[in-house]
């Protein structure tokens, strides 16, 4: 069968079909998208690209804390009497007709001015006039075209943002100062004699001089501050012969141009600088879409109802929920604390904290746990700890989230420059002892030329161009590092602990069971044809199930929800649901979803869906357990070990019952045998396990959609490459040590003229951008050649 | 006076207006999003055909 798809957002519609202007449309939300951009000559939206829209979701009430002015006010960017600038992150933002639409806002509300769109951030940036039109207002437009926007505690927390822009700036600065620098050396490269260069000369020199100036001061400022930082900690990092090569270049040249004793190495210098920030700013990619550093703040909102005293509805700032608060959660909506089911159909879809996408059902009187989202109609609760207080986000006052893990790892970098700094102090003293004895006249000339061609240029460059090509080169793969720092990292990993639902299990693919008494065709007929009309995501897998299978005409549909659909057809009368709407009794052993069906109140059975798991899980266990411990830690029951430990190699530790801490005590106790630890994990219970490990990887089935702070975000759809990424960043290593060895090559070459006191700046000025190049060249060619074979 | 002196100067000031330029379109904000404004300069020509085509239904 094909299936038609729907205009506006390319979904199938064969649950509905609604035809409008000759167009077809999956439901009404979409057809009034449609008519809202067509009364407004926005049809264009629909041309740049085929099926572009969002089903436009319910929002009945969900926006009403933005009548509170506090709350408001915090969200605003700018906020003068008639003019006001508010970014909106949202997250549906995906295509140029995205683009277009958002740009021309201000033809559907005439009080927005104007409004941009930044694509890689998927923000959009409103200018309004709120005399005229209130932030809700603008927010209900854009969720009623489909563009719903995402408003987190975290924008009401964070304060105005400054982009660091400085690296920019150096670079340019540098590179306009080693442009013009070469420019004004090149007469002194030819030597060409005679009264024109001696008459001008000077003027030459002098103006190289100033160019070197911001070189030095500012854009080289990095440099000496990091070595000063090493050497207060006593670590000899990289940086520390460059700042030592900068001051040394910079002070030698300065002498000889004051002196008149020759034309100094400013075009080195410049150039010098100038292709180190190159090699910072190549390594610094960054997923502008993607956030490393979220916490529970980015899923939570940042308002909720109240219910007061005297039964009225009231949106109160979520840090002022206290205990004994009774809270309106409606549909779709987070619930932010702890607390108890007073009321209401509950359904807590809880895949934000532990990846298992089936909504819970709870009935009044259960404990709601801060982090599920409410799926079935509107609930109350009372609250039972305050925000911080409660269960779920108790975990971020731990420690791990304080660290830094960066700053105690060395680099691969830092570990060389040890040994290479120790040995050109040598060489130059010693060279200078030599010329001591020898020659007094060359014996500082020899000294400042030794550390000027020692300045690790090209071993400086090494890392950043290999790690930061490693990066884009992961990013394609769908394997998003946080920083170069990252591949390092993966290198030295010895273990791996896998968290199992929604890690291992995916929730996009189910197994159903059936269980009980077989159905004949015309109950399965009945059964489809009512599955069809509910939009309940159990009903949807079920209903996709049933390939094969007629439909027939069903009457008197009803969906309760929360509980069931009840339907009839002709005399007989089908129910299906959870066990207490299908047979009035609750099964609580069962730890599975199940839905329960009943034909003429006579119970048939039931079908229970199962996480799968992905693809590949065995086949990557297999491939990784020979060079890597690895383990499976759950925060579920037992109810898979027997499965895991058929499937999974004998070796694998299981571990069941493991609380968010629990998660995090494991990975610790790992690393205090010395273990490189990576933690792969996909839900907020495994935050804490993602901070603490060495390499914290974050499954993610829509890398869109959240995900919890960690070093990296792995696409679901590659989990099962993980033994391939690891490899490639030890091959990344190892074309790092190769460029070591190719860059001490043309050190070796410049010592000699240095000791021998025959360097020219002309030989520095040729020797150090030529190293320079050929190292990027050769670890771009090696790392392409390594690209192509993790594909 | 050389010429040269003339000719330094000049060149220098041209090279730091554009220094400047570069500066100041950094400060702005223009290198923070590259692709958006990609697509955006596109869009201006797909409203004129929008309205010419009002323009002749009319």
């Amino acid at each position: 069968m094909k299936s038609t798809q729907c205009y506006h957002c390319g979904d199938s519609c064969d649950n509905s079909l609604i035809t409008f202007n000759d167009k077809t449309f999956c439901c009404n939300g979409c057809k009034t998208v449609y008519e809202i951009f067509s009364e407004n000559d926005l049809t264009c939206y629909y041309n740049f690209q085929d099926n572009p829209g969002a089903i436009p979701t319910e929002i009945e009430g969900k926006y009403n804390f933005l009548d509170n002015k506090e709350i408001t006010e915090k969200l605003l960017d700018f906020n003068d009497t008639n003019t006001q600038i508010v970014t909106l992150f949202i997250p549906h933002i995906h295509c140029s007709s995205c683009i277009w639409v958002l740009e021309n806002l201000h033809k559907l509300n005439v009080s927005i001015s104007s409004s941009q769109v930044d694509f890689p951030k998927k923000k959009v940036r409103v200018t309004f006039n709120s005399a005229e039109t209130s932030l809700k207002e603008i927010v209900l437009l854009l969720s009623s075209i489909g563009y719903e926007p995402y408003i987190s505690l975290e924008d009401y927390e964070a304060g105005k943002k400054t982009v660091d822009r400085s690296l920019i700036y150096k670079l340019g600065i540098a590179g306009f100062a080693f442009g013009n620098v070469m420019f004004l050396s090149f007469p002194e490269y030819f030597e060409v004699d005679g009264f024109w260069i001696e008459k001008y000369k000077p003027i030459f020199r002098w103006l190289m001089f100033c160019f070197s100036l911001p070189v030095v001061f500012y854009a080289g400022n990095d440099y000496f501050i990091s070595a000063f930082k090493g050497l207060r900690s006593k670590i000899l990092n990289i940086d520390v012969p460059i700042a030592l090569g900068i001051s040394v270049l910079f002070i030698r040249s300065s002498i000889e141009i004051i002196l008149d004793l020759g034309t100094g190495f400013f075009d080195s210098l410049t150039g010098l600088v100038f292709f180190l920030l190159l090699g910072k700013f190549f390594q610094q990619k960054t997923y502008n879409f993607l956030s490393f550093e979220r916490d529970y703040k980015s899923y939570f909102p940042i308002a909720v109802t109240r219910i007061s005293k005297d039964n009225k509805e009231e949106n109160i700032q979520i840090y002022d929920v206290e205990k004994g608060d009774r809270l309106l959660i409606r549909n779709q909506e987070l619930i932010p604390v702890d607390g108890i089911l007073i009321n209401g159909n509950a359904a807590i879809d809880y895949s934000f904290v532990t990846g298992e996408a089936e909504p819970v059902a709870k009935k009044s009187g259960d404990k709601l746990f801060a982090g599920g989202k409410q799926l079935s109609g509107v609930l109350e609760m009372e609250v039972l700890a305050s925000v911080s207080q409660s269960y779920l986000t108790q975990l971020w006052s731990n420690d791990v989230f304080q660290k830094d893990k960066k700053s105690h790892f060395k680099t691969i970098t830092d570990k060389i420059s040890k040994n290479f700094t120790i040995i050109v102090l040598s060489i130059s003293i010693i060279s200078t002892v030599f010329w001591l004895f020898f020659d007094v006249s060359k014996a500082l000339n020899v000294f400042t030329a030794v550390l000027i061609i020692a300045c690790p240029c090209a071993i400086a460059l090494a890392a950043p161009f290999t790690l930061g090509n490693m990066l884009r080169i992961f990013g394609k793969q769908k394997f998003y590092l946080k920083n170069a720092t990252v591949v390092e990292q993966l290198a030295k990993i010895d273990s791996l602990i896998f968290d199992k639902t929604g890690t291992l299990t995916t929730h996009k693919e189910n197994t159903i069971t059936y269980d009980g008494i077989a159905l004949n065709t015309q109950e399965k007929s009945i059964l489809k044809s009512s599955l069809r009309a509910s939009n309940h995501p159990l009903s949807r897998t079920l209903y996709n199930s049933f390939k094969e299978i007629e439909t027939v005409v069903i009457s008197n549909y009803k969906e309760v929800v929360g509980k069931g659909i009840k339907v009839d057809y002709k005399d007989i009368n089908l129910k299906l649901g959870s066990s207490s709407f299908v047979k009035n009794n609750d099964e609580k052993s069962t730890l599975d979803t199940s839905v329960y069906i009943s034909f003429n109140n006579e119970y048939k059975g039931k079908f229970t869906f199962k996480n799968s798991y992905r693809k590949g899980v065995k086949e990557l266990f297999n491939s990784l357990k020979s060079n890597f411990d690895l383990s499976v830690v759950s925060g579920d029951n037992e109810g898979e070990r027997v499965y895991l430990q058929e499937n999974l190699p004998k070796e694998t530790t299981l571990l069941f019952n493991q609380k968010p801490e629990d998660k995090l005590k494991v990975v610790a106790k790992l690393q205090e045998k010395n273990k490189k630890v990576a933690m792969i994990g996909d839900g907020l219970n495994d935050a804490g396990a993602l901070a603490q490990s060495d390499v914290g990887i974050a499954l993610s089935e829509n890398i869109n959609v959240f995900s919890p702070a960690c070093d990296a975000i792995l696409d679901a759809s590659k989990f099962n490459k993980i033994a391939t990424y690891i490899n490639a960043s030890k091959k990344a290593i190892q074309i790092i040590k190769y460029c070591f060895i190719l860059s001490l090559c043309y050190n070796i070459v410049g010592l000699y003229f240095a000791v021998t006191g025959q360097l020219k700046p002309v030989i520095a000025a040729i020797l150090m951008p030529l190293s320079s190049i050929s190292i990027v060249v050769f670890t771009t060619i090696a790392t392409n050649l390594l690209a192509k074979k993790i594909k | 006076m050389s010429v040269i002196y003339l000719l330094l100067t000049i060149s220098i000031i041209v090279a730091i207006l554009f220094f400047i330029a570069f500066i100041y379109s950094v400060k702005k904000g223009q290198y923070d999003d590259s692709y958006t404004p990609s697509v955006r300069m596109l869009f201006d020509d797909e409203l004129v055909i929008d309205k010419q085509e009002k323009s002749t239904l009319d």
